[in-house]
């Protein structure tokens, strides 16, 4: 997985081909702590296809809100650097998010 | 008989873990099924400082990992699968997963309760951009800004403070004129300069594009309207929901009495089904509180205990 800040975020994400997952998270957010393993496993599974990565929001807040993300855990798909869907907070589920990837391979 | 176990819990909070830690403790083949996280709603919560024994800035997570250590070391099996259907007709009760079927011979309900959402427009298509349910999660983001915190109860009010730490301005929107939480609570919230109160008000709406930019809170005594807009330069606030809780019991329903959505259970924690407890949240109870929900535990655990003893010969 690709750890992204405010530097790489438009490499990476934006200007980039293909799907990018993103995980929005934080130190302080438990659900999203516990969702994190089940994203590397998926990263596993799927890496091949969709590029992983995750975003710490306490070290690219304003870069996060830009996104309008304000809420955690946020998994957001992007495909050809443009937001296609997202899955937020209780939404945010291990299921949910490899059905999410599913779409996008 | 062997992948039959003496007590399937379904739940990983502080009820789920007290009662883990009974039946385990008292050599019965338990299982702990949590769908998601182990631990419930206290991981989001930042300071435990009711939980009696519990140590000096103890927080949600940490002590859940310690009542996981606990339970494990006495032998209970802990799985993370999310139960979809259950039968309780037989003798031996029968709870279909989303990863396997596990059965038992007794049940423990422990599924808790998950925030009240507030039901107004707005409130689903902005809840992660901007709504929040989870202070310790979101709080970040919202350094320097302003929030809003709707609730006047113990949560509402500790969050809120919560929040000073980050915010510049947290200001709790409670329908009624006085708070409803405990009295020293009040005391440090009243003291706190970055606590303001709008009282007898309520949210309407919320508006914005992508984000929260407005919100319309009535109030409830003139039915006047006022639209609460984002200071420019912020381009946002936050509105932080704590007010009250929904029961987890939408599988139990037409099959477990209830009480406006919560299990009914008598002293010993036994619902109207024989060999299924409750305990927790769940129940319906007068105070929920990890202290509550733990003690609850510890008796469905001993009371499961009995009713196998009584009902099984090995």
């Amino acid at each position: 997985m690709i750890e992204l800040n405010k530097e790489n975020f438009e490499e990476e994400v934006l200007k980039a081909e293909g799907p990018v997952l993103v995980d929005y998270w934080g130190p302080t957010c438990e659900p999203c702590k516990a969702l994190m393993p089940h994203i590397h496993e998926l990263a596993e599974k799927y890496g091949d296809k969709v590029k992983f990565a995750s975003l710490d929001i306490t070290k690219a807040r304003r870069l996060a809100i830009k996104q309008k993300v304000l809420g955690l855990p946020a998994i957001i798909m992007y495909k050809d650097g443009e937001e296609v869907e997202r899955l937020a907070e209780s939404e945010a589920t291990a299921e949910a998010v490899e059905e999410m990837v599913k779409k996008y391979i | 008989m062997s992948d039959i176990y003496d007590v399937i819990i379904i739940g990983g909070g502080p009820a789920g873990l007290a009662a883990g830690l009974y039946a385990s403790r008292s050599r019965l083949k338990t299982l702990i099924l949590e769908k998601e996280k182990m631990g419930g709603q206290i991981v989001t919560t930042d300071e435990v400082a009711n939980y009696p024994g519990s140590i000096e800035n103890a927080s949600g997570p940490s002590l859940i990992k310690r009542m996981v250590e606990q339970a494990e070391e006495f032998g209970a099996e802990i799985k993370l699968d999310e139960i979809k259907e259950v039968d309780f007709e037989g003798k031996i009760k029968v709870l279909k997963g989303s990863k396997g079927e596990y059965k038992a011979k007794s049940v423990i309900i422990a599924t808790g309760a998950q925030p009240r959402k507030i039901g107004c427009p707005g409130e689903a298509e902005f809840t992660g951009r901007g709504v929040s349910y989870c202070a310790t999660c979101d709080a970040a983001f919202f350094e320097d800004m302003e929030v809003f915190v709707v609730g006047g109860g113990d949560t509402a009010v500790e969050e809120g403070m919560y929040l000073t730490k980050f915010a510049r301005k947290v200001t709790i929107i409670h329908r009624r004129d006085e708070l409803r939480a405990a009295k020293s609570i009040q005391e440090k919230a009243f003291a706190n300069e970055k606590m303001h109160f709008m009282w007898d008000s309520v949210v309407k709406e919320i508006k914005g594009d992508g984000i929260v930019e407005s919100m319309v809170v009535e109030n409830v005594k003139t039915g006047e309207l006022t639209e609460i807009v984002a200071d420019e330069e912020d381009g946002t606030f936050g509105i932080f929901v704590f007010i009250g809780f929904l029961p987890n019991t939408q599988l139990f329903e037409g099959i477990i009495d209830m009480e406006n959505g919560y299990i009914v259970t008598d002293q010993d924690m036994k619902t109207n089904i024989p060999g299924v407890f409750a305990a927790g949240d769940v129940r319906a109870k007068s105070l929920r509180q990890v202290v509550t929900a733990t003690g609850d535990g510890a008796i469905a655990a001993i009371q499961a205990e009995k009713y196998i003893e009584e009902n099984f010969e090995e």
